[in-house]
């Protein structure tokens, strides 16, 4: 039977004794979509992705890949997942290009068509002048780099990445958000665990909030957070009648409050990005000179706060 | 197991980077062989005396008497007299003798008559070396003894009466023992097959751990997981891992007669009879050490526990020193697998064939089929969380 979404998972629960990892988790990912489960650690995001990927039984729920069943005893359908583990997972006496050949052959690729992949995934990773080197001389950087290559060598279907840039230097990591961005705008459904909210809202178009083993709410980024009623807030540099220019601003619909404050104006609005250019005009029919503008969104780690009462890493 | 392979020859390539792997499995039981053959040999060359008591219960029979016979033409063998099989036990007990071996009442009869007989070996527990010669001699005139008894019988059975002349030609067939009267060149052979043996046996254990301790090996690596999203059974990760140590063991071993063979003169005996034993004996290192190995839960600690148990069994199998087959140890020795190795070896490099190591090899076998059962059962629930 065809299938609209790429992965479905439903009622997934797992416990370990009496601790219960997850409950009742269930989501789908569409093609092309890259959907973020975001939490913080322990909150039982390598656990559900563990029993989507056949590595871990589940107690109770069901997951499909393209409308087929998956469960640890499957084996043909996991061909169409890559995975990425959230430690580096590659033989650091084997070269990278070495790596990726013996990963390569257990799904079945071989030859030319094998050559060609790892030539192509060496260069996207940037280790195309490296490849013969053994891993172990390989910066974390490069390594985290590699890990991620070997997670796209069968050309999956799904890619399954578990928290793939802790402790990875900011410039690596933002060549790997660029990587995995490219990757979902190619077609690929990417299902992305993370417990930085700065990359749930780069990469995500739905994210889960995953706390405590269940789902407290999911959605795409505006959805999460229309929901705990949040607002983005707008501040207006400008000079001249501030008084009439606020008053003008706060009738453009979706604004909520305006008002003068320090040499310029503060503004609420519901979707302050939709609102912006009704907002600029009405300021300047007023005759006020907007200077410069900056538009505050309420981001996920308010979401979090407001749903859970807690904040997703601890501070140290 | 297309994908077993795979996981097999990453392996094998991966050890063989790792230096180490091929120092244990072929570097030090080669030079300790070496080792100990040169040093020990140089003790051997003064001269290896044994003093045996031959009891003849068998007053009326004349085997007794050919064997003693046997005996006395062996220069280093000095026969001291036993009336009663008190008295000589007394004499293996207080060390005058290094072994006694009484024929029991009617033994000649019950030979000829095709029913068998029964030659008992008394051995100090001091003299495991000499002890070990005697049985051997006795081993190899009991075997000529049952061949002329199977003759006998055989023409019994055809409904013949026993034919007097058969019984005469058959007791003219000259004794194996006296085809193996050694001379002192002999006797250094037999003392660097010994230790070449005793190193392959002993190392053989570590040279196979390696591969499997590999699960743990990959789960600390955080490889397992990427191995079991793959579209591959897990019976195939635990495959190569037993095909990873079983093609080391196999190699290693190999190796290993084929130097000892050339470099240093062992004798390891009937090939067909070492080829199976070696098989075996792989196998059970295998088996024996993947059980251990799925104790742990590190692969440090998997790596104690497998040298552990590969020292005590190569102690208790006898591969540094031979161990004396009477008493308490020479029983126990059989619980290790390095025990019956050692017997199956050592029974090859005096001459024995394949059918005369059947013992050993039941041995190896089934500690390799029970060991290897368990851990397999057991590694499939440690990959399937």
């Amino acid at each position: 039977m065809e299938s609209a979404e790429v992965l479905r998972c439903t009622g997934l629960r797992k416990t370990f004794g009496d601790r219960v990892a997850v409950d009742d988790v269930g989501f789908e990912i569409a093609p092309g979509e890259t959907y973020g489960l975001l939490g913080p650690n322990g909150a039982g995001k390598t656990t559900t992705i563990s029993m989507i990927c056949g590595l871990l039984t589940r107690d109770a729920g069901r997951v499909t890949l393209q409308g087929r069943e998956l469960d640890t005893t499957t084996i043909d359908v996991k061909a169409a997942i890559g995975f990425v583990p959230q430690e580096v997972a590659i033989y650091p006496d084997l070269s990278a290009r070495e790596n990726l050949r013996f990963f390569g052959k257990l799904y079945d690729l071989s030859g030319r068509e094998l050559d060609a992949r790892i030539d192509r995934i060496l260069e996207t990773i940037g280790l195309a002048d490296r490849g013969d080197e053994r891993t172990d001389a390989f910066s974390g950087g490069m390594k985290r780099r590699l890990n991620i290559g070997l997670g796209m060598l069968n050309d999956p279907i799904l890619l399954v990445l578990d928290e793939p840039t802790v402790g990875v230097d900011p410039q690596s990591r933002n060549a790997i958000l660029d990587s995995v961005e490219a990757l979902a705008s190619e077609g690929m459904a990417v299902l992305y665990t993370t417990h930085y909210m700065e990359e749930a809202e780069r990469l995500c178009d739905r994210v889960g909030i995953l706390d405590e083993g269940t789902v407290k709410a999911e959605g795409t980024r505006r959805e999460l957070i229309s929901l705990v009623g949040e607002h983005d807030r707008l501040r207006i540099e400008a000079h001249g009648d501030l008084a009439a220019a606020a008053a003008a601003a706060a009738g453009v619909p979706g604004v909520e409050e305006a008002a003068p404050r320090d040499g310029g104006l503060d503004l609420l609005a519901r979707d302050a990005r939709a609102s912006l250019a009704d907002v600029v005009r009405a300021v300047d029919e007023t005759g006020a000179g907007i200077t410069s503008m900056e538009v505050r969104e309420p981001n996920l780690e308010a979401v979090f706060l407001h749903l859970t009462g807690k904040a997703l890493r601890d501070e140290g | 197991m297309g994908d077993a392979w795979t996981i097999a020859t990453k392996d094998l390539r991966r050890r063989l980077r790792d230096r180490t792997a091929v120092l244990v499995a072929l570097v030090l039981p080669f030079g300790l062989a070496f080792i100990f053959s040169l040093t020990l040999g140089d003790v051997e060359s003064r001269g290896f005396e044994a003093t045996y008591a031959v009891v003849d219960r068998d007053a009326s029979g004349h085997l007794p008497a050919e064997f003693t016979a046997l005996l006395e033409r062996l220069d280093f063998v000095t026969l001291r007299e036993a009336a009663t099989e008190g008295a000589a036990e007394s004499l293996a007990e207080d060390g005058t003798v290094d072994a006694v071996i009484v024929f029991p009442e009617g033994f000649t009869e019950r030979v000829q008559g095709g029913r068998g007989g029964a030659i008992t070996v008394i051995a100090d527990p001091d003299a495991s070396i000499s002890s070990l010669v005697a049985e051997s001699l006795t081993t190899s005139f009991a075997s000529n003894l049952d061949a002329i008894g199977l003759s006998v019988a055989l023409g019994a059975e055809a409904g013949r009466p026993t034919d007097d002349a058969l019984v005469a030609r058959a007791q003219a067939v000259a004794p194996v023992a006296e085809l193996r009267t050694a001379d002192a060149d002999d006797r250094a052979v037999t003392q660097s097959s010994f230790f070449a043996i005793g190193m392959a046996v002993f190392f053989l254990f570590f040279a196979v751990e390696f591969g499997v301790r590999g699960l743990l090996e990959e789960r600390e690596e955080g490889t397992l997981a990427r191995l079991l999203v793959a579209p591959i059974s897990p019976s195939s990760v635990i495959g190569g891992k037993a095909l990873a140590s079983f093609a080391v063991g196999l190699v290693s071993t190999t190796l290993l007669v084929l130097a000892t063979t050339w470099l240093l003169d062992a004798r390891w005996g009937d090939p067909l009879g070492v080829t199976v034993l070696v098989l075996g004996g792989v196998l059970a290192a295998v088996g024996v050490t993947a059980l251990v190995a799925t104790l742990a839960t590190t692969t440090a600690q998997a790596g104690a526990y497998v040298s552990i148990v590969a020292v005590v069994g190569g102690l208790l199998g006898g591969t540094f020193f031979p161990i004396s087959q009477a008493g308490f140890l020479g029983t126990i020795r059989f619980l290790s697998p390095q025990g019956w190795l050692m017997e199956g070896f050592q029974a090859l490099a005096y001459g024995g064939t394949v059918g005369e190591i059947a013992g050993p090899l039941l041995g190896v076998f089934t500690i390799a089929g029970v060991t290897g059962s368990i851990a397999w059962a057991r590694s499939r629930r440690m990959v399937a969380a």
